[in-house]
């Protein structure tokens, strides 16, 4: 597709050739119904053009079958649009369980991107083929957006908060990556390359990559550096809740909320403690804002969910 | 002997800067708003010139983020939000309803001056060194990061807001409480109806924007963290009061021009308009239905798949009134006795490009689709061609149509058709490889671009200077026409509405007597109807 | 040339004085709608942000004093009473009685703002005014200050409001003291009413939803 004049990206993710499937279609119906249309209109403009100055057509008002006829079918395509476009959307929201995570920062202007064993990427985001990957995404200021348009994703980041979004690469290559949400000076400038790889080579280029320690490992450091273990401790009788098991489990907040805790509750906690209080504990967690970037929670939330699950005595089940 | 009417009636600066005279004010707005459109369009220029070529070579990415920004405050606060209706809107719908001026005409001078202040901050703000947010402003960029004229700006499309509504609410009170006897509301011509649903919008929505700036600004001047999350502040909140007003208004931008469109149809196909009832009506749907689909600008910006099913859906219903509108002035053509005079070409143009346009916002609302697709170029043609493709070319159509009306005298018709041919021409060069553009995956608001975007670009870009020839000529030729035209007839197209009746141009009251009216709109021939199909 | 036909105070654009009058209301109609509009663009924004910090909204609302706000709000509904006495009057041309009604309304109203000042006076002294010298001590102060961003916006745009209604006041009594408004001709006194009585209604959406938490 890339010879001569292209009009489509490469496709290079499971859900490309759907995606690009459905604007054939739609671009299908929108050149029929255009070109119906000017036909029309050149027809009648040449065919009923004024003859003589004084000639006066007689008048047609309407007619009720006529417009419901162009009311309700507009109406009907329209629907098989909304019909396809939403089956596809909804089937390609969630990843398929047992993707593997990559976390994305990104900030004024770069892409920092993290592998979970410590590999650490700017502007560019090694990848194998066929398999599911899930990227958590965060930003340090302003709100950008993720876009590979090989893969046909595209996703905000929004400070304050954790968006995410998954594909499945199918093709190797090396491919674009846009910012696409405008950010500033060096929107423009904030773009990079998503390099796909058979999976052989993918986990050569992990073996060989720069890495500091891996994500857990560094949210380890974290912990103990900022001092959580002086609260935290794994038993019950930290001035905090245990953390071990925390993540992907029920928490019991005072007043009688639960919820289950997830990267974003995990992260708000670090960072706004007095939001959700846990029931039983009195002590005010102090806040981190500040101490701690985007990529510095992320480690530390890997590396709570590293931790394996111990018996829980704080939380109901 | 000179016959006295509304443009020789009073010489002078303060009869023309203190008029009441809907007409006169109609003017002034365009003036002022043709001013801001060559200076947007300046803008536009200096964009499309750095897009020539990838790398961002011709001014630094400070400048050009300044420029797309200008471009898009302009023509959308201050050119295409009032256009229509505060020129030919202000002018006709008095006339067409049979009264001698607007309901309230100080606060239509007022509406003007409003415009101007605006105007001025807007102004003020552009050789401050302007803004660099995006017309959308998008927090926390526009609220904490940028360094530059943002409330300078935001305070200028504030007051200019204020313009809008009140032309907004003087419209709704004169269509509601001064039509001529006789004149029931399905007899109202379809200029009308659409200037009334588009006051709606107007009254109803811009407000939200004006409350969206205050918050802006509070939260730039004070640092208080309304939409900043390191203080609670949510900046989704931000998009979604925006995006309230902003869409919309861009069914205030459209409307009008669709109210002209039946116009110029039913004229020069001398024809009563097929199925009047239903255009009518699609009028309110549109500014009913486009105030529950705002949030079809955020479908990646993290929201519920929930959410965002619903607002596709509705984005969807909103089209179908639209797409009625097609098939009615389709059909009033048909074995009607039309002649090709430059309002019908620009309408013709306007029914070929707005439903191109229109099309493509199908797309958009597609979530499997906007998901690869927004925030690109494809979104940049899309609203291009409603906006440009569809609006302008109602907006020059409507002038062209009524020239004689406003002026006394006729444009010359050779050089008006060459024009809308050149437009045509200039605008599909201009926008349509921009489709291309997106669906390649170019993001929008990009300064500098890779290699394989340049052969659409720099077409994009020669179009675009067609196009600026076209907008130029008729500049000169209705300057021109003002003084060597030929003086016009009343009714020099034969065109059925009260405005007609009157002298071209007017006397300041309009009518002698107020007129009776005692039939529906676009009675051509009074007949027994000719069967159908 | 004034007639029975075309009174003085018909304006030229209106075929009588019941079109002028029916015309006049609507538009204030119109207006008000667009002011609901927003009004409402702040209330959407502050109970969004309510809802998502409750116990920092409550404890900041604290801050507030009950008493002066519970004053104002009889207050500006007297001058609502008055308002409306002053519209009755101006339909039975009563020019005195439109004169005292203005007046009172416009006392009334002075005393609200009066009130207003000092209680965004005592707000300074306290340091809770966003943006000069903000400082909470409670849990959420980042929180309670956005509670304070709100309290400041809704209840300076509402004051804003009432200004301009004493402007307008002032006017219309200057107005009617030289015999301007009678049974014929009210319509101006009207509509100053509707907007008044507006301006009231956003002080009784006001009160309890910044006052009355918890």
């Amino acid at each position: 597709m890339y010879r001569g004049f292209p009009l489509f990206p490469e496709a290079a993710s499971s859900v490309a050739r759907g995606v690009d499937l459905l604007y054939l279609f739609m671009t299908a119906i929108s050149v029929l119904l255009s070109i119906g249309i000017f036909t029309v209109i050149f027809y009648f403009a040449l065919r009923y053009r004024r003859r003589h100055p004084d000639e006066v057509p007689k008048p047609i008002h309407g007619s009720l079958k006529l417009e419901l006829f162009w009311s309700i079918t507009p109406f009907l395509v329209t629907m098989i649009f909304f019909g396809w476009g939403t089956t596809l959307y909804f089937r390609n929201y969630d990843p398929p369980p047992g993707a593997s995570e990559i976390f994305v920062v990104g900030k004024q202007w770069m892409w920092k991107i993290q592998h979970p064993d410590g590999q650490r990427e700017i502007n560019e985001l090694h990848v194998p083929s066929g398999r599911a990957i899930k990227l958590t995404m965060a930003t340090e200021d302003v709100i950008h957006s993720f876009y590979i348009p090989a893969f046909r994703v595209k996703k905000d980041v929004v400070p304050g908060r954790y968006t995410t979004m998954w594909f499945q690469p199918t093709r190797p290559g090396s491919y674009h990556l846009f910012c696409a949400e405008y950010c500033g000076n060096q929107h423009s400038g904030m773009i990079g390359r998503v390099h796909v790889m058979a999976p052989s080579e993918f986990e050569a280029w992990l073996a060989g990559a720069a890495r500091g320690k891996s994500m857990p490992e560094a949210g380890e450091e974290l912990f103990h550096r900022l001092g959580c273990f002086t609260c935290h401790r794994a038993d019950v009788s930290g001035r905090g809740p245990v953390l071990e098991g925390v993540f992907g489990n029920a928490v019991l907040l005072q007043g009688g909320r639960k919820l289950i805790a997830d990267e974003a509750y995990l992260r708000e906690s670090i960072l706004n403690p007095g939001a959700k209080l846990v029931v039983g504990f009195r002590t005010r967690m102090p806040t981190f804002a500040g101490q701690i970037n985007e990529e510095g929670l992320m480690q530390i939330i890997a590396y709570l969910k590293s931790l394996p699950p111990k018996k829980r005595l704080d939380a109901e089940p | 002997m000179t016959r006295t009417h509304y443009l020789n009636v009073q010489y002078g600066f303060r009869s023309w800067l203190l008029t009441k005279d809907h007409k006169r004010i109609a003017l002034l707005y365009l003036a002022s708003i043709t001013l801001f459109f060559f200076l947007g369009g300046a803008f536009a220029v200096m964009v499309r010139l750095e897009l020539v070529t990838p790398p961002g070579d011709l001014m630094q990415a400070e400048t050009y983020n300044r420029m797309f920004t200008m471009h898009g405050v302009m023509m959308i606060f201050f050119f295409l939000i009032p256009s229509i209706p505060a020129v030919l809107g202000n002018f006709l719908v008095p006339m067409m309803i049979g009264a001698r001026d607007l309901a309230f005409p100080r606060v239509n001078l007022l509406s003007w001056y409003l415009y101007i202040i605006g105007g001025v901050f807007a102004l003020v703000a552009a050789v401050s060194g302007g803004v660099d947010t995006g017309w959308t402003f998008y927090t926390p960029y526009s609220s904490t990061y940028s360094n530059s004229a943002v409330i300078a700006t935001a305070v200028g499309v504030f007051v200019a807001g204020f313009s809008s509504i009140l032309t907004g609410l003087n419209f709704i009170v004169t269509i509601h409480k001064m039509r001529a006897p006789g004149l029931t509301w399905f007899r109202l011509p379809l200029f009308i109806w659409a200037h009334y649903a588009t006051s709606v919008i107007q009254i109803l929505g811009t407000p939200v924007l004006a409350i969206t700036i205050v918050l802006l600004a509070a939260e730039r001047l004070a640092g208080v963290g309304i939409f900043d999350p390191k203080l609670g502040g949510d900046p989704i909140l931000f998009q979604h009061l925006f995006w309230f007003y902003s869409h919309p208004a861009v069914y205030i931008m459209i409307l009008p021009g669709m109210g002209v469109i039946s116009e110029l149809v039913t004229c020069f196909s001398r024809k009563k308009i097929f199925g009047y009832g239903f255009i009518a009506m699609s009028s309110v749907a549109i500014a009913v239905l486009g105030f529950l689909v705002w949030a079809h600008h955020m479908f990646v910006s993290g929201q519920s798949i929930y959410a965002s099913m619903v607002f596709s859906v509705l984005s969807f219903l909103v089209a179908v009134p639209s797409a009625i509108k097609v098939f009615n002035w389709t059909a009033t053509l048909y074995k009607g006795s039309i002649v090709y005079m430059t309002p019908i070409l620009y309408a013709f143009g306007f029914i070929g490009l707005f439903t191109i346009g229109g099309l493509t916002g199908l797309f958009l609302s597609t979530l499997a689709i906007d998901v690869h697709v927004h925030d690109t170029y494809f979104v940049v043609a899309h609203f291009h061609y409603i906006m440009v493709g569809g609006a302008v070319m109602a907006y020059l159509g409507g002038i062209h149509f009524w020239w004689p009306k406003i002026s006394g005298r006729m444009y010359p018709e050779g050089w008006a058709r060459f024009s809308a041919l050149v437009l045509f021409v200039g605008f599909n060069l201009t926008f349509f490889p921009q489709f291309l553009l997106g669906y390649l995956g170019m993001p929008r608001r990009y300064h500098a671009y890779p290699e394989e975007f340049q052969v659409l670009n720099v077409m994009s870009s020669a179009g675009a200077s067609i196009l600026g020839v076209g907008y130029l000529i008729p500049m000169v030729y209705l300057v021109w026409s003002m003084r060597y035209g030929k003086p016009a007839p009343d009714n020099p197209w034969g065109a059925k509405g009260l405005e007609w009746t009157t002298s071209s141009p007017p006397v300041t009251e309009n009518f002698e007597q107020t007129p009776v009216v005692t039939e529906e709109a676009y009675v051509y021939q009074v007949e027994e109807e000719a069967p159908v199909g | 040339m004034a007639d029975i036909a075309h009174p003085a105070e018909l304006a030229h654009q209106f075929e009588d004085m019941d079109q002028q009058l029916d015309s006049s209301v609507f538009g204030m109609w119109v207006f008000l709608a667009q002011e609901i509009m927003f009004f409402g663009g702040l209330f959407v924004a502050y109970t969004i942000y309510r809802g998502a910090y409750p116990e920092a909204f409550r404890e900041a609302s604290h801050h507030l004093d009950l008493r002066l706000g519970g004053f104002n709000t009889v207050v500006l509904i007297a001058s609502s009473l008055t308002m409306a006495l002053a519209v009755r009057a101006a339909q039975l041309g009563q020019r005195a009685a439109i004169v005292a009604n203005l007046l009172l309304t416009l006392a009334l109203g002075s005393v609200f703002l009066a009130v207003k000042a000092y209680e965004y006076h005592h707000k300074y002294v306290e340091h809770l005014v966003p943006g000069l010298g903000f400082s909470f001590e409670g849990s959420h102060p980042a929180n309670a200050q956005m509670f304070f961003v709100f309290y400041f916006l809704m209840t300076g745009m509402h004051a804003l409001h009432m200004v301009v209604g004493a402007g307008l006041l002032l006017y219309f009594i200057h107005k009617a003291r030289r015999g301007v408004y009678h049974a014929g001709y009210y319509g101006p006194v009207e509509i100053m009413g509707l907007y008044w009585h507006f301006v009231d209604i956003v002080w009784i959406f006001l009160f309890p939803m910044l006052y009355l938490i918890g």
